[in-house]
C-alpha cells in the first residue's frame, strides 16, 4: 500500500484570445455602439428586441429590420456588487442591471454606476454614459448612471467607416488544480529522483505515471513498483513544429517510451542522438537534471539519451512477461 | 423493434478557412436551412434539435447549444447537445436517429458545426496541462507515432499515404462545397510539402475549417411522403475504449473493429468491400485510410495500402469501393461537423444527390467517424432501399 501523499495543486491558467466574427445582426449593433447610439431589432410579433437577436426566439425567423432606441431607460430589476472582481467593469461597487431603454421591448443587461445600493431602485431611471473613446464593443457603454446625473460630453468621435465583423474576445479561466492521490505519490517520488509506478492487482500491468487505477480492468491501483532509468522506444515522430512558450527547438524528437517493467509509454523527448537514427525498440535512459532543479515534475528529466544496448524486439515492447525483464 | 427511419434533407455549409460574414449562430443556421429546404419542410415541421460540435475550447463559447436555441428553432421543443470529440458529428447523426428509431419522435433536425477560425484548433487540442511536460504537439503530434508503427507492421511502401493525400483532394476537386481545391495536386507536391510531424506531411493532414452540416431524419411515414429520395438507415453503431491502457492496440484498435462488426450484422454486410457501393470515412491524416480499411474489413490485417495503392479507393481511377469521394476530412475539417459530413455523404451517394463526386448508382454507403484518441466511433450504413 502506498503511503498517503501530500496535497499537490498548481493554477492553470486555460484561454485565448478567440477571433469572433459577429454577423450582421450583432455587428450593426456594435457598430452602432462606436457611434454611440443603440439599436434594437423588430421581433415577428413587433415587439423590439434589445440587444438585436439574429433569429427570432419565438418564431425562428431571421431578423434585419433595425430600429433607433434611446440612451436611456428604466431599470426593472438589479443585484448590488459590494466587493467587485478583477473582472467587473467597474472597481467601485456597483449594481448589475436589466434596463429597458425607451423605445424597446426587453431588458439589456449592463451596469449601473449609482455609488451606493441605497441609490438603486427599480423602476428607476437610467441614462448610458457613453466612454470618451470608442471602439465598436459592449463596453463603449461604461456604464449607466441615475438620469439626473450630469455628464462630460468631451467625446472623441471614433472616424472609423467600416462596419464591425469580428471582435477579439479574450477568455482566460484560471482553475486550481489539484492532482489526485496517485499522481501526487508519483510526483512526490520524482521529486526525489525516483520512477515510481503502480502495478494492476487483477492484470499485472505497470502503470507510470500511474492514474490509480487501470483502464483495462476497471480496478484501483495500489501497488507501487520502482521502475529504472531505462526505457524502450515504443514508437515516435520527429516534429518539425515549435511548441509555443516551449524553448525546444525543432525538428525534435518526441518518443512513446516504455520504462523497463512497466507497461504503458509515456511521451519524452529524446537526444543526444541524430534523428534519422532513432528507431522502435531503440533502447533509451533518462538523462536528470541536476539534483537542485528537481521538483514535482516529470521535467525533472531533461530527455531521454540513446545507451549501447540491443534493440528490443517489437512483440516484446510493453508486453508483461514471466519473471519480469 | 427499432422503427424505419431515413435522411429526408441534407444541407451544408461551404468549408472554408474562415467565414468572417457570419456569426456562430449564422453559420449554424445556414446549414440548417439549406437541410429544411432540401427536405422542403419549415422549422414547424421539426419535433427536436439535436446538436454536436467538438470541444468549446474551439470557439470559446461554453455550452454554445444555449446560445443557438433561437438559429435553430428550439422554442418549445426539445434540445439537446451530444459531445464525443472528433466523431462527434457521426455519433449526434446517431442520437438523433435513435430517437426516431425509438418512436419518441417523429422528424428531427440534426446540426453540427465548428468554427475553427475563431481560435487556434491545433493547440486547443494541445495545451498545456498541470503537472505534465507540455510535449503534445496537436492531433499529428499523438497520431504520426502510431501511423509510424502501421508503417512498420505493414511493410507499406513510403508513399501509400500520399496517394491518399492525392486521391481526396482530387476527389475534393469534384464538390464544390470542400475547402481545398487542389485539381492539380501531384504525388511530387505532396512529398515536397514540409515535413510536420514526421512521417506525416503538411499535404497528409486536414485542414482547419469553418462550417456546419444538417440533416433532416423522419420515420418511415414521413420519409415515405418526402418529396426527395430517403435515405434509409440500415445500421447504426457506436463504440468507445480508454485512450490509455496496457495492451491496448492503437493502431488496429478493437472498439473500431466492434463498431464495424455490429453495424455491418444490422445492415446485412458480410463482405464491405463488395456489399457497399462507396464509403466516407473519418481520415484526418492520410495513413488512416489503410490503417482504417483494415479495422474496418475491407482488407486484410496489413493489406490496406494494396487496395488504396491500386486505385480501389478512387472514384477518378474507377475503383471499386471509391472511400471519400466527397474529398473527406482531408479537404474539408470543422472537426464536430466532420463526422456528421461523413454520414451526410454517405446518404447524398445513395440517394442519388452526390452531384459531380457523385458513384454511378450507388444504393448502399458506410458513413464513419472517430474521435478522441481514436478511442469513440460511430458509424452507419445507408442505403436506397430499405430493406
Amino acid at each position: 500500500m502506498s503511503s498517503s501523499a501530500e496535497i499537490l495543486s498548481q493554477a492553470f491558467t486555460l484561454g485565448y484570445t478567440y477571433t469572433r466574427s459577429t454577423g450582421p445582426i450583432v455587428g450593426q449593433f456594435l457598430t452602432a455602439l462606436r457611434d454611440r447610439k443603440m439599436v434594437g431589432i423588430k421581433g415577428s410579433d413587433g415587439k423590439v428586441l434589445m440587444p438585436p437577436v439574429e433569429f427570432d426566439p419565438v418564431s425562428a425567423q431571421a431578423l434585419s429590420e433595425f430600429v433607433d432606441v434611446a440612451d436611456c431607460g428604466v431599470v426593472q430589476t438589479w443585484s448590488w456588487v459590494s466587493e467587485p472582481r478583477k473582472a467587473h467593469p467597474s472597481d467601485k461597487p456597483f449594481a448589475w442591471a436589466l434596463i429597458k431603454l425607451d423605445g424597446a421591448d426587453t431588458p439589456m443587461l449592463h451596469w449601473v454606476d449609482a455609488g451606493d445600493a441605497a441609490q438603486m431602485s427599480t423602476g428607476m431611471r437610467v441614462k448610458a454614459r457613453w466612454a470618451e473613446k470608442t471602439q465598436g464593443l459592449i463596453s463603449d457603454i461604461n456604464g449607466f448612471v441615475p438620469e439626473a446625473t450630469t455628464l462630460s460630453e468631451d467625446y472623441q468621435t471614433n472616424e472609423a467607416e467600416e462596419p464591425i465583423t469580428g471582435i477579439d474576445s479574450p477568455s482566460y479561466l484560471t482553475y486550481n488544480f489539484t492532482a489526485g492521490g496517485a499522481t501526487a505519490r508519483y510526483l512526490a517520488e520524482l521529486k526525489k529522483g525516483k520512477l515510481v509506478g503502480q502495478r494492476c492487482p487483477s492484470c499485472e500491468n505497470v502503470y507510470i505515471p500511474p492514474r490509480g487505477s487501470c483502464a483495462a480492468c476497471g480496478v484501483a491501483t495500489t501497488d507501487e513498483v520502482e521502475l529504472t532509468n531505462k526505457a524502450t522506444v515504443e514508437s515516435f515522430t520527429i516534429v518539425y513544429i515549435p511548441i509555443p512558450n516551449n524553448p525546444i527547438k525543432p525538428p525534435y524528437v518526441i518518443a512513446n517510451l516504455v520504462l523497463d517493467g512497466a507497461n504503458i509509454s509515456f511521451l519524452h523527448l529524446l537526444s543526444e542522438c541524430k534523428n534519422e537514427d532513432v528507431r522502435i525498440g531503440m533502447r533509451v535512459e533518462a538523462v536528470w537534471k541536476p539534483e537542485e532543479e528537481w521538483g514535482y515534475a516529470m521535467e525533472n528529466i531533461q530527455y531521454f539519451k540513446p545507451i549501447d544496448e540491443p534493440d528490443v524486439p517489437v512483440e516484446e515492447i510493453g508486453k508483461l512477461k514471466k519473471g519480469g525483464r | 423493434m427499432a422503427q424505419l427511419a431515413a435522411v429526408v434533407g441534407v444541407g451544408q455549409t461551404k468549408y472554408k478557412t474562415k467565414r468572417g460574414d457570419v456569426s456562430i449562430a449564422g453559420l449554424v443556421r445556414e446549414a440548417a436551412q439549406n437541410a429544411l429546404n432540401d427536405a422542403q419542410l419549415t422549422w414547424d415541421d421539426i419535433d427536436a434539435v439535436i446538436l454536436g460540435k467538438a470541444p468549446d475550447m474551439f470557439e470559446g463559447v461554453i455550452m454554445p447549444e444555449l446560445y443557438l436555441t433561437d438559429a435553430l428553432g428550439c422554442n418549445g421543443k426539445p434540445m439537446l447537445r451530444v459531445h464525443t470529440a472528433g466523431s462527434v458529428g457521426g455519433s449526434t447523426a446517431i442520437v438523433a436517429a435513435s430517437y426516431v428509431q425509438s418512436g419518441v419522435f417523429k422528424r428531427i433536425l440534426t446540426v453540427s458545426f465548428e468554427k475553427q477560425s475563431e481560435s487556434n484548433a491545433m493547440w486547443a487540442l494541445s495545451n498545456p496541462q498541470p503537472f505534465s511536460p507540455h510535449l503534445n504537439a496537436g492531433a499529428g503530434g499523438y497520431f504520426a507515432p502510431i501511423i509510424r508503427e502501421y508503417m512498420r507492421r505493414s511493410n507499406a511502401p513510403y508513399d501509400a499515404g500520399i496517394k491518399v493525400a492525392v486521391k481526396d483532394r482530387l476527389h475534393g476537386a469534384k464538390n464544390p462545397l470542400a475547402h481545398l481545391q487542389l485539381p492539380e495536386i501531384t504525388m511530387k507536391e505532396v512529398e515536397d510539402s514540409p515535413m510536420l510531424w514526421e512521417p506525416l506531411r503538411f499535404l497528409e493532414a486536414c485542414p482547419s475549417s469553418d462550417g456546419a452540416c444538417a440533416m433532416v431524419i423522419a420515420n418511415e411515414d414521413l420519409a415515405e411522403q418526402s418529396p426527395g429520395k430517403p435515405a434509409w438507415i440500415r445500421g447504426a453503431a457506436m463504440r468507445s475504449e480508454p485512450t490509455m491502457y496496457a495492451g491496448r492496440e492503437q493502431v488496429n484498435p478493437q472498439a473500431g473493429r466492434d463498431c464495424a462488426k455490429d453495424v455491418y450484422k444490422q445492415a446485412g454486410i458480410d463482405n464491405p468491400r463488395k456489399d457497399l457501393d462507396c464509403a466516407e470515412v473519418y481520415v484526418p491524416f492520410s495513413w488512416y485510410e489503410p490503417m482504417w480499411l483494415e479495422n474496418l474489413g475491407f482488407a486484410e490485417e496489413g493489406k490496406g495500402w494494396e487496395l488504396t495503392m491500386s486505385g480501389a479507393t478512387s472514384l477518378l481511377e474507377g475503383g471499386d469501393i471509391p472511400w471519400n469521394c466527397s474529398g473527406g476530412v482531408l479537404s474539408s475539417n470543422p472537426i464536430g461537423a466532420s463526422g456528421m459530413i461523413r454520414f451526410a455523404e454517405a446518404a447524398q451517394q445513395v440517394r442519388g444527390e452526390a452531384g459531380d463526386h457523385q458513384v454511378d448508382g450507388a444504393k448502399t454507403a458506410l458513413g464513419h467517424a472517430y474521435g478522441g484518441g481514436a478511442q469513440f466511433y460511430s458509424m452507419w450504413v445507408v442505403s436506397s432501399e430499405k430493406h
